[in-house]
């Protein structure tokens, strides 16, 4: 009940969103389907006449089918940058399959004794395909389509991580957030789009056959017009935003930051984040969401806009464990507590550089770290039996090797094995592990501590000011009251959310802080 | 017997091989205007093959075909069907049009007005026993077998075609069925004046319907003849034993009540005992429940004088 309430709150606030992006989901399901159709039905009708194709075309659209969403999207965007295109032309693929097998397996069920009756009476071959194999295989080739509709229309959620909107920038979002209302918000409605698309093709396909060939035709038409809504004029400004889900959703996020800043005028889109800083590198986009030391940052160009109304709490990387394990080897404290205040904002900046820019692997830039800082220690020899420290980490560079520093101190140092779980996805997963004991230990930042894990009341945080050793002192307590886990040292850099531009384009427009950004676009 | 019109169809020197496979091979003939043609020949003999060569829904390997004097290679497929009636065994009715559009598709495809092709319709349906009130609206999977094959039937002469191709028509149906519609077939007016061809492997069936049966083995002509000159003359040994299992029935079939009472000139006023007659109606006759014209003949004398008869067209053959 109290979910229900929450989700028709959200709705009623964020109508205006939820209309734009169910009218963008609707588009790019349909102009990807449509799309679909025009290559699919030829193909499938190809295929019935010349059966010798058929293994080898339905083996690439079947091996297409099994690549990952995200990972296709991850090979389309080098060729096709970010926005709509790549996302339709990934659902436009994925709709292939079903329509091409359906169009093929159509005309061979059409009895052959009717066909051959057919050419015998007279009929050309046109007049035969026309008027007695598609309609005679038009049930199965609408089954095949409705298929692909129902897949399209929940691929196409992902289509909010290269910047094409839908639906799935509330899914997203709310996962990021561990908001299950928001997620609930945008599933919802895509779950209902799927069902209302299938219904549509059902009666569509319960129509007398002969009907059915003036649908289909009419259908042809829809499409492209449904796919147009996609083209329905968007905000525009002088500059344009591109943000994770995560930052759109966040309280100290973007709506932290249009409150402070006033950030009226700046239109965005939704993009996954591992795809930000590419498109304000490649210019899709003008400013973006980031961590202030994030080594992209240094390869790219981009400039840190100065967060001069202190709106993004402060990030300080702690690892935080659980108890039992320090309790269980007291010889950990002094080991893990080599790395305090080891590393700068520049130094973590530099080391993402490699990570992110350089391609070194995170272990290697680990090891490098500690002997220039002297604190490499060849790893002893393993011994059988001995206990294991389970190290997690979030799926970005930054935490593998925070991670891989840590285990390779644990192994120079004590004679316990290590595992590294790395690659656990967001914050939700790394603290529901740690909880869980699926792992002993990971590096967490103190504003997410706060104000993603713990939630507490805005007058709470307004108390904190945005100070960091009042911020650390506050989650460390609370984590201890609450969930019995232990925040330790800081490692030394502050790993903030930041807004960033490319310098060049920053300079021109004399834009240093974020107050600057505000007042460019106010004027 | 010199012909006074020029054949309908001629063929010449077909040949055809599916790969290494020869179907059909060194097969000519004639088939003359408004006569019926049966092709009759075991599984595989390249019948349906030569059948289909006729409306080149084959194309053969070597030969030519003419119909009217020119070869079929000079038109277009699909006119040349259009002039064509096409019956199969699988009846291939189309099964998302009612029974009045799948009658109409030839006069269509043809550009007939509307209303004849209607008037056509209404005709046909009536003539082959399927009401036009009942059945013009019907959907073939309503239908039994038998009235889908009338409806095939009223298809392939929608458009009053002169040549009409008919591929085991009723190898599909039961017996009882079978007979019923092969007696409506040879009793309707619209197949008298036309030219057809007919393919079946049923000896009874083509010796019921044909003028001419050609006689086909692995891919070649064993006999050409009236059904008559196959049964008593058989040209091969492998036409002579064709016939062993059904040969009685076949004589009873061929031999007329003109062959049996040829020398004593027995008068036959009667309608139902003409000199055309054969003795296997007789017998039906004979044997059924009394009839009001009284034969001019008793069981003994139909049956003495067939044997007689019988005798002659051996002695004939073997001289």
């Amino acid at each position: 009940m109290e979910t229900l309430s929450a989700l028709l709150t959200f709705w009623h606030e964020q109508a205006g969103k939820l209309g734009e992006q169910t009218l963008q989901h609707i588009g790019l399901t349909a102009g990807s389907l449509l799309l679909g159709v025009l290559l699919g039905v030829p193909l499938g009708l190809f295929l019935s006449r010349k059966p010798r194709w058929a293994p080898a075309v339905l083996g690439v659209a079947g091996v297409l089918q099994t690549v990952p969403s995200i990972a296709l999207l991850g090979f389309l965007i080098p060729l096709m940058g970010i926005g709509p295109k790549p996302a339709i032309f990934a659902l436009f693929l994925y709709s292939l399959l079903p329509i091409i097998r359906n169009t093929l397996e159509g005309i061979r069920g059409v009895p052959p004794a009717v066909v051959e009756a057919a050419r015998g009476l007279g009929l050309t071959d046109g007049q035969v395909l026309r008027r007695v194999e598609l309609p005679l295989a038009l049930p199965v080739l609408m089954a095949g389509i409705r298929t692909a509709t129902v897949i399209n229309v929940g691929v196409a959620t992902l289509a909010a991580y290269v910047a094409a909107g839908g639906l799935g920038e509330f899914i997203f979002g709310g996962i990021a957030l561990n908001n299950p209302v928001m997620i609930l918000a945008g599933a919802l409605p895509a779950a209902g789009l799927a069902l209302a698309f299938d219904a549509l093709l059902g009666g569509v396909q319960k129509l007398s056959t002969r009907r059915l060939g003036q649908v289909g035709a009419a259908l042809l038409v829809a499409l492209p017009l449904l796919g147009g809504l996609y083209l329905l004029p968007r905000a525009t400004g002088r500059l344009l935003a591109g943000f994770s889900p995560e930052f759109v959703g966040r309280a100290d996020g973007l709506p932290g930051l249009t409150k402070s800043y006033g950030l009226t005028h700046l239109p965005s889109v939704v993009l996954a984040p591992a795809l930000v800083y590419e498109a304000a590198r490649n210019a899709n986009v003008d400013v973006i969401d980031g961590y202030s030391t994030d080594g992209r940052i240094r390869a790219y160009g981009l400039r840190v806009l100065r967060d001069d109304r202190r709106v993004f709490p402060p990030y300080y990387a702690v690892p935080v464990v659980r108890p039992a394990l320090l309790r269980e080897h007291p010889e950990l404290t002094a080991v893990l507590a080599k790395l305090d205040n080891q590393i700068s904002d520049s130094v973590m900046t530099d080391l993402n550089y490699r990570a992110d820019y350089l391609h070194q692997p995170p272990k290697a830039i680990a090891e490098a770290f500690l002997r220039r800082r002297g604190l490499w220690l060849a790893p002893r020899p393993a011994v059988a039996g001995a206990p294991v420290v389970k190290l997690g980490s979030k799926i970005f560079a930054e935490q593998y090797i925070l991670a891989e520093m840590y285990a390779a101190l644990i192994r120079g140092n004590t004679d316990l094995a290590v595992e590294t779980k790395t690659g656990l996805g967001g914050t939700t997963i790394c603290f529901e592990a740690l909880r869980d004991g699926a792992i002993d230990m990971y590096p967490e930042y103190t504003g997410t501590g706060l104000l993603v894990l713990l939630q507490p009341q805005p007058a709470v945080v307004d108390s904190l000011g945005g100070q960091p050793a009042a911020v650390l002192n506050y989650v460390r307590a609370e984590f201890r009251r609450r969930f019995g886990l232990e925040w330790l040292a800081p490692l030394g850099f502050n790993n903030t959310y930041a807004l960033l531009m490319r310098g060049q384009q920053a300079q021109q427009l004399g834009i240093v802080s974020v107050s600057d950004l505000g007042g460019y676009l106010r004027r | 017997m010199p012909d006074p019109q020029p054949p309908v169809i001629r063929a010449s020197r077909l040949h055809k091989a599916f790969g290494a496979h020869a179907v059909v091979r060194d097969v000519s003939f004639e088939v003359a205007a408004g006569e019926t043609l049966v092709l009759l020949g075991p599984s595989g003999c390249g019948k349906t093959t030569l059948l289909k060569m006729l409306n080149r829904l084959i194309e053969p390997d070597g030969g030519t075909i003419e119909i009217n004097g020119e070869n079929v290679l000079t038109q277009r497929p699909e006119l040349l069907r259009r002039g064509m009636g096409y019956v199969i065994q699988q009846v291939g009715l189309l099964p998302h049009y009612t029974v009045a559009e799948n009658v109409a598709v030839v006069p269509r495809l043809l550009g007939h007005a509307p209303a004849a092709i209607a008037a056509r319709t209404t005709v046909l349906l009536t003539r082959l026993h399927l009401p036009p009130d009942r059945y013009a609206g019907q959907l073939p999977h309503q239908l039994s077998g038998g009235q889908q094959q009338r409806v095939g039937l009223a298809r392939a002469l929608a458009a009053d075609p002169p040549i009409v191709l008919l591929d085991e028509p009723f190898g599909a149906l039961d017996p009882i069925t079978r007979a019923s519609i092969r007696r409506e077939f040879r009793e309707l007016d619209e197949l008298r004046s036309k030219t057809v061809v007919l393919v079946t492997h049923d000896v009874t069936e083509a010796f019921e319907l044909a003028d001419r049966i050609m006689l086909l083995d692995a891919g070649q002509i064993q006999q050409l003849g009236t059904p008559r000159e196959l049964l008593f003359r058989p040209a091969s040994d492998f036409v002579h034993r064709f016939f062993a299992a059904e040969r009685l029935a076949l004589q009873l079939r061929t031999l007329t009540l003109g062959d049996v009472f040829r020398d004593n000139e027995t008068e036959f006023p009667k309608d139902s005992f003409r000199a055309e007659t054969t003795v296997h109606d007789a017998l039906e006759a004979l044997t059924g429940p009394a009839s009001a014209p009284a034969p001019p003949f008793t069981m003994a004398q139909l049956m003495a004088g067939f044997g007689a008869a019988l005798q002659r067209e051996e002695d004939a053959w073997k001289r």
